[in-house]
């Protein structure tokens, strides 16, 4: 439950931004996130959440052990199914 | 049996991954003595650790036990009895996928579901509060560290619907690992904080800890590089006999965290004491609605009738479960006799099996505990 996911930023409008992960786009809320951020980011985020901007040169070591659960993990894999219940909790696609 | 083992132990970057085992190898015996453990907090953490196979990386000195790292698991029955009871009572329940199966006195959410009450999963506290906007009466029956907390007080300081309120089971993760460091006969030499919540806190919450315990913490993110690389911080501290916090995972955290979520936090909840399941009382483990926040406590706005759950005895089986000691880190699933015969996650008796955080449930997917001690045995 404490996973979260990491995302990029495509957009902002007010607290929210569009979120892409993996392809998928989805609304984030911005209103805990301790450094402004811009389209272009990646942001971790936790049940809806962004919680921590992801410095650029961080970024690919973050998203390795997301690329494993999401790429290659089997469908009732524990904590790919956690990754997955934390995309559910951002907002629906657009 | 759907047990099967964790993946092949593969290391996104085998050189690296080759010199921290060996490093944590190399350290761990300069020690001298065994076995030395450590705890981590933090189902997540475990996952990990479960699902790379990564205890076959560790050296056979080192012992990394799973502390009271799973929120759901610690979710204690009166917690759980309350929303049973409000779901009874006609309330309609929204919640986190496992807190449905976690038992209380007389069956869980999922019980009261099957009889015909509305209960609703949801993957966040937002969802939640979506469903309140028709005027019905909704409560969140929230769980989760400071990590999720703080997304239940952001919902609430925007201004949520006056049908929405919230059953807090939210517990604060620093004052367990003073139980836990305090249990008569605890061997735990280091902990290992978990990442995320560290980014909210920040890993200046854990220096009273460290100055009160003088047991070094030292916080460490998800992959298993990452965790493979604050153990070996770990064992460093401990080698130097120095307690301190160390921060093995500067990518997402820093001294002082998240100061807007913190801020957020303490606007909405305040810390009580009480029981965590199977553990103890814990002083200041919960998180609570503060008074200015009454009108969204579910505590507040219903009477709740407990009493009549408490008139069932618990299953037999209740009485076997181990889930109390293997959340203290002072029992493995190996030494339950209900682990994967009588307890499974299709029929769960304790919570550790039915929480996607909880050591039973990781140990029982992921094959568990490639023991290196037990497969040499075994050789």
């Amino acid at each position: 439950m404490c996973l979260g996911v990491p995302g990029r930023v495509i957009s902002i409008d007010g607290d929210i931004a569009l979120v892409d992960f993996w392809g998928v786009t989805k609304p984030v809320r911005l209103d805990v996130i301790d450094t402004p951020v811009v389209p272009g980011d990646y942001v971790l985020n936790h049940v809806g959440f962004a919680i921590r901007r992801i410095p650029a040169d961080d970024v690919a070591e973050t998203l390795a052990l997301y690329d494993e659960l999401l790429r290659r993990a089997s469908a009732d894999d524990l904590m790919a199914a956690d990754v997955r219940g934390e995309l559910d909790a951002a907002g629906k696609s657009s | 049996m759907s047990a099967r083992p964790g993946s092949k132990l593969e290391f996104r970057d085998p050189v690296r991954g080759a010199a921290l085992t060996e490093a944590l190898a190399t350290r761990a015996r300069g020690l001298g003595r065994a076995p030395v453990s450590v705890m981590h907090v933090c189902g997540s953490h475990e996952q990990a650790i479960a699902r790379f196979g990564l205890r076959a990386a560790f050296p056979p000195e080192l012992d990394v036990i799973m502390g009271p790292g799973c929120p759901v698991c610690v979710t204690d029955v009166p917690e759980v009895d309350e929303a049973v009871a409000l779901a009874r009572q006609g309330v309609r329940i929204a919640t986190y996928g496992d807190m449905m199966r976690v038992p209380g006195s007389s069956g869980s959410l999922a019980d009261e579901r099957a009889r015909g009450a509305r209960v609703d999963v949801v993957y966040g506290v937002a969802q939640a509060a979506e469903l309140a906007r028709t005027g019905e009466q909704v409560v969140f029956f929230a769980s989760g560290f400071e990590t999720t907390a703080v997304a239940t007080a952001a919902v609430l300081l925007a201004d949520p619907p006056p049908s929405f309120s919230v059953l807090s089971a939210h517990k604060y993760i620093p004052p367990v690992m003073e139980i836990v460091a305090e249990m008569p006969g605890s061997k735990i030499e280091g902990f290992l904080a978990a990442g995320h919540a560290a980014t909210i806190t920040g890993y200046g919450v854990f220096e009273r800890f460290v100055a009160r315990h003088r047991v070094p913490v030292v916080v460490a993110g998800f992959e298993p590089l990452d965790i493979l690389a604050g153990l070996v911080r770990l064992v460093e501290l401990i080698a130097t006999g120095e307690p301190r916090v160390d921060n093995a995972f500067p990518r997402c955290v820093n001294r002082d965290g998240n100061l807007p979520a913190q801020a957020r936090l303490w606007k909405v909840f305040e810390l009580q004491g009480g029981r965590w399941r199977g553990i103890a009382h814990v002083p200041n483990g919960n998180l609570r609605l503060r008074d200015e926040f009454a009108a969204w406590d579910a505590r507040k706005r219903f009477a709740i009738d407990v009493a009549a759950l408490w008139d069932h005895a618990p299953p037999a089986l209740v009485s076997q479960c181990q889930c109390g000691d293997i959340m203290a880190g002072i029992a493995s699933p190996h030494d339950c006799a209900l682990f994967g015969r009588d307890c499974t996650p299709d029929a769960p008796v304790g919570a550790c099996m039915v929480s996607s955080e909880g050591t039973c449930k990781i140990w029982h997917q992921y094959g568990g505990h490639p023991d290196l001690r037990q497969v040499r045995r075994r050789a």
